[in-house]
């Protein structure tokens, strides 16, 4: 079975390539682009270079270089990948050098950091490369000695004809094997994972050695002859229009090349733009040095035309959402049974309203990228997640064709979602164009802070309804978040699949929008991130009110272990969802953290005050399902009197499938996504005034800081199911985790983030 | 105007305004691109260089601040004793991310060994919460501070 994938993966919306992705993330294999490279392979020119296939090539000299053909953020990919290559092509890991790809669709197919998808498109595909390429090298070994291919095998990085004892390294047979015609993927030889050398260790980051030396391998690093520098200064209210600025006087500062009008009639849609969005008005200034852009910049006074959205405030929205909770949502996303009805029987019925603020991704490298526009071409370095996309967007605003384009990707500092969009790409794009010269655009924090597509707020409108046994048999939820009408900002997103929907008999989930000053879009987990919290925080809240242990009340919504088709929604095929795997990490977080014998659950301590001693101190709990991983989480957590939250320990329990590929990446994904969801609980908000941010710098958006981080301990059950990535899912279940502690703690129920301490004070 | 500075054991001469932060003077004068930029204000730890091995922001220390001081930085850390110990143990635990902000991070790390040997959890939280990791490998962070000082890994805190 294969799925089609679009030849011109640049060309692909988000909408677009997450269809194509969720559709990979069904365990299809995606087959086109390696048997289109593979088939190029034996070209002129291959042989010589030792190219094998796409991912592929080994000198004379035993190396072997492997490509990685997605965006490195963080996330490990460029080490993980070439693992897998490396395993069914059997070499020692010690022979591999990596290299990230350029952007080439049919080569590589859809080329993106997101997610979580890497592993599930890609872990087939990879190990199909691989394997065929060990197969090119078995066959070119058997040509030379004359025997049948089948009496070939290998050891790392040697194929051996045992019968006559004959033998030859992959560097002597790659000129010829990679001449041989490449093998039906679909039926090449895999290994047996049980004989996985390479696959499964945890090896250290490719470009390790490069960060502690400090050599410049990010996008920031990028320097080209000849290049300016620039600083773009936007409208803070997204998609004013400039009025006038005063140019003539910045252009006499030091250093200062240009000061340059940038218009951008046509930026996009509105603020639901999110990630598609293209250039914005604005004013470039382009100097010899960068410090002297920013400097210069500083004396712009630009007159803003901050056009309908420059009365919006968070205090605005909050008034707005009380409103539109109590009138019918203008969408419904999930219904069963009778709600309304089972309502009006329930023996208990349980209300509550839970908010969560908009969050910016702040990578900690600014957005920067460099780009040299030159006879109707544009060559661009960028840290991207999403480099076919700025390709598409460069190509589509300069009025050339992509094929004139060209993006490399660079190593990204940080992506969290933030780099999926390239309005930062076509900015640097068409400053180079009209400086005539290449440039290096870098934002500084507030610009980075200002002008991102947020994480959608929310405001949830919780219902339960349990019968006297208390057997949840009534849900509810109105979400109140960002749109116009019906159309939902980008990441503004609620399935229908969202737990407990498909599991309690009479249920509405529904939504309804209001239009929001600035643009959103896709974070870490995106949707997930947000939801988890709301959710996992209200089942905590009906388990406590019932009197039940809310592992025990999430168990028996789950029910007995058991595979539940996922309806094709919006974005094709899903996989199903196996309540056994969740079962299986919430019993296993509840032995590895001691959940019972702690005796600082809440309903252990029944919510009240202090412990014996004397601290206020209690245990959370939450599980979530997305990105097809299944995690459950326990945090512990106490609250000084003063109301000062200290994490203390959280205990992970994750289903990923099997193999993990890199377990030391693996644990370090899994750590500071559960640390980044800490962070986000503990301070993170943007809040919006006049239109705008009002956060400037790290002062007024403080991010999780070392004396923060608590012990995580993480356990991987290895299930049998296929691997899945790992970028996003440990984050979701730790927000409401850590919430839930701070009930157990203290009995205050906190039902808004960021948790703050004023209203957590004893007394 | 012209400053002539000592930079990894070398006298460079720079042409620029006095006002200059030191970070850009070495990213984008000297070409040492190590030292990170990431918020401007000292607020983040991304820019962390020594100046007489004192660990300070270059991304508020201007150029004409500097003076005959001693600047060291990621690029040349490793040839110190202890920065080559750091570097070693943020390689051996792995723990980089994306790894913007880790030459920062090794050299907080770095100036704080050389001043206490033997730090405990607290002094490593004094130390280092200065330097912020987006990407949150905190965890491996403290682990490889204590393997550089030849201390178990383990975490010791009260939990």
């Amino acid at each position: 079975m294969s799925a089609s994938v679009p030849a011109n993966a640049a060309a692909l919306s988000r909408r677009g390539f997450l269809q194509a992705s969720a559709l990979a993330g069904g365990g299809l294999l995606l087959d086109l682009s390696i048997s289109t490279s593979a088939a190029a392979a034996g070209q002129a020119g291959a042989a010589a270079s030792g190219t094998i296939n796409a991912y592929i090539r080994i000198a004379s000299d035993e190396t072997v270089t492997i490509v990685c053909k997605n965006p490195e953020i963080g996330q490990g990919i460029k080490t993980a990948f070439p693992q897998i290559v490396a395993e069914e092509l059997d070499v020692e890991w010690s022979q591999v050098r990596t290299e990230m790809a350029v952007v080439d669709p049919v080569k590589y197919g859809p080329q993106f950091a997101g997610g979580s998808f890497s592993i599930p498109m890609n872990y087939d595909t990879l190990r199909r490369a691989g394997a065929a390429g060990r197969q090119m090298l078995m066959t070119a070994a058997a040509k030379t000695w004359g025997v049948p291919v089948t009496e070939c095998e290998t050891t790392p990085g040697v194929v051996h004809h045992k019968a006559s004892g004959r033998s030859l390294k992959y560097g002597a047979l790659a000129s010829k094997a990679a001449a041989v015609p490449p093998p039906d993927l679909k039926s090449v030889a895999l290994k047996d994972p049980k004989d996985f050398r390479i696959i499964g260790k945890p090896y250290g980051g490719v470009d390790s050695a490069l960060i502690v030396t400090g050599k410049p391998i990010f996008g920031i690093d990028t320097s080209v002859p000849g290049m300016l520098y620039a600083v773009f200064e936007k409208c803070p209210v997204h998609g004013g229009k400039l009025v006038s600025a005063n140019i003539d006087e910045v252009k006499g500062l030091p250093g200062v090349r240009q000061v340059l009008v940038v218009n951008a009639p046509d930026a996009g849609a509105g603020p639901y733009v999110g990630m598609q969005m293209g250039l914005l008005d604005g004013v470039a200034v382009v100097a010899d040095t960068w410090w002297q852009a920013s400097k210069a910049a500083g004396k712009l006074k630009i007159e803003w035309d901050k056009g309908p959205h420059a009365n919006h405030s968070s205090a605005g929205y909050a008034k707005q959402a009380a409103l539109l909770a109590k009138q019918d949502p203008v969408k419904i996303v999930h219904s069963d049974g009778d709600p309304k009805k089972a309502f009006s029987e329930a023996a208990h019925k349980i209300e509550a309203s839970y908010f969560y603020p908009f969050v910016a991704h702040s990578p900690l490298e600014p957005q920067n990228c460099t780009a040299d526009f030159k006879d109707g071409k544009c060559e661009i370095w960028a840290p991207t997640q999403n480099p076919g996309a700025g390709v598409a967007l460069v190509a589509k605003t300069l009025g050339i064709p992509p094929q004139a384009v060209t993006i490399h990707v660079t190593r990204c500092g940080g992506g969290f979602g933030r780099r999926l969009a390239s309005d930062f790409i076509v900015q640097s794009a068409v400053i180079s164009k009209m400086a005539g010269a290449p440039v290096k655009l870098v934002w500084d924090r507030r610009q980075d802070l200002q002008h991102d597509m947020y994480r959608p707020a929310g405001f949830h409108n919780f219902s339960a309804g349990l019968d006297a046994q208390g057997k949840l048999v009534a849900f509810r939820d109105h979400l109140i978040t960002f749109g116009i009408g019906d159309q939902f900002n980008d990441a503004a997103t609620f399935s229908n699949t969202e737990f407990p929907a498909r599991f309690v008999p009479n249920i509405e989930l529904a939504m309804s929008s209001m239009p929001f000053a600035q643009p959103t879009g896709p974070m870490r987990a995106p949707g997930s991130n947000a939801l988890a919290f709301a959710f996992q925080s209200f089942f905590d809240e009906v388990a406590f009110v019932t009197g039940q242990d809310p592992l025990d009340f999430q168990l028996a919504i789950l029910g007995e272990p058991r595979s539940l088709p996922t309806p094709p929604g919006r974005f094709g095929p899903m996989p199903p969802y196996d309540t056994g795997r969740m079962r299986g990490v919430i019993e296993a977080v509840r032995e590895k953290s001691g959940w019972t014998k702690s005796g600082l659950s809440a309903l252990a301590r029944r919510g009240q005050g202090k412990t014996p001693s004397g601290e206020r101190v209690g245990m959370g709990f939450a599980c979530y399902y997305c990105h097809l991983g299944y995690f459950a989480e326990v945090v512990k957590a106490s609250v000084d009197e003063l109301g000062a939250i200290r994490v203390r320990k959280v205990w992970v329990v994750a289903d990923v499938g099997s193999p993990i590929v890199n377990p030391s990446g693996a644990l370090n994904q899994v750590q500071g996504g559960v640390l980044d969801g800490i962070g986000q609980a503990l301070g993170l908000a943007i809040t919006i005034e006049n239109g705008q941010a009002t956060a400037t710098n790290f002062h007024e958006f403080p991010l999780l800081r070392l004396y923060q981080a608590p012990q995580v301990e993480v356990h991987f059950l290895p299930t049998s199911f296929p691997p899945t990535g790992l970028g996003e899912p440990a984050l979701p279940p730790v927000l409401p985790a850590l919430a839930n502690a701070v009930f157990a703690a203290t009995g205050t129920r906190v039902r808004h983030l960021p948790l703050q301490a004023t209203e957590l004070k004893s007394a | 105007m012209a400053y002539t500075i000592r930079v990894n054991g070398a006298a460079r001469t720079v042409d620029a305004e006095g006002d200059t932060p030191l970070l850009w003077v070495l990213r984008d004068l000297l070409d040492l691109k190590g030292t990170k930029f990431g918020c401007g204000l000292a607020l983040c730890g991304c820019c962390t260089i020594h100046l007489d091995g004192a660990p300070i922001r270059a991304c508020v220390t201007p150029l004409a601040a500097v003076g005959s001081r001693e600047i060291t930085t990621i690029e040349a850390i490793g040839d110190t004793p202890t920065g080559k110990k750091v570097q070693d143990a943020w390689l051996a635990l792995d723990v980089m991310q994306c790894g913007y902000c880790q030459a920062g991070q090794i050299m907080s790390a770095t100036a704080l060994l050389n001043q206490k040997p033997h730090p405990s959890d607290r002094d490593i939280d004094d130390a280092m919460s200065g330097n912020i990791c987006r990407c949150a490998t905190y965890t491996r962070i403290r682990s490889a501070i204590k393997q550089a000082a030849g201390l178990p890994t383990e975490d010791t805190r009260e939990v």
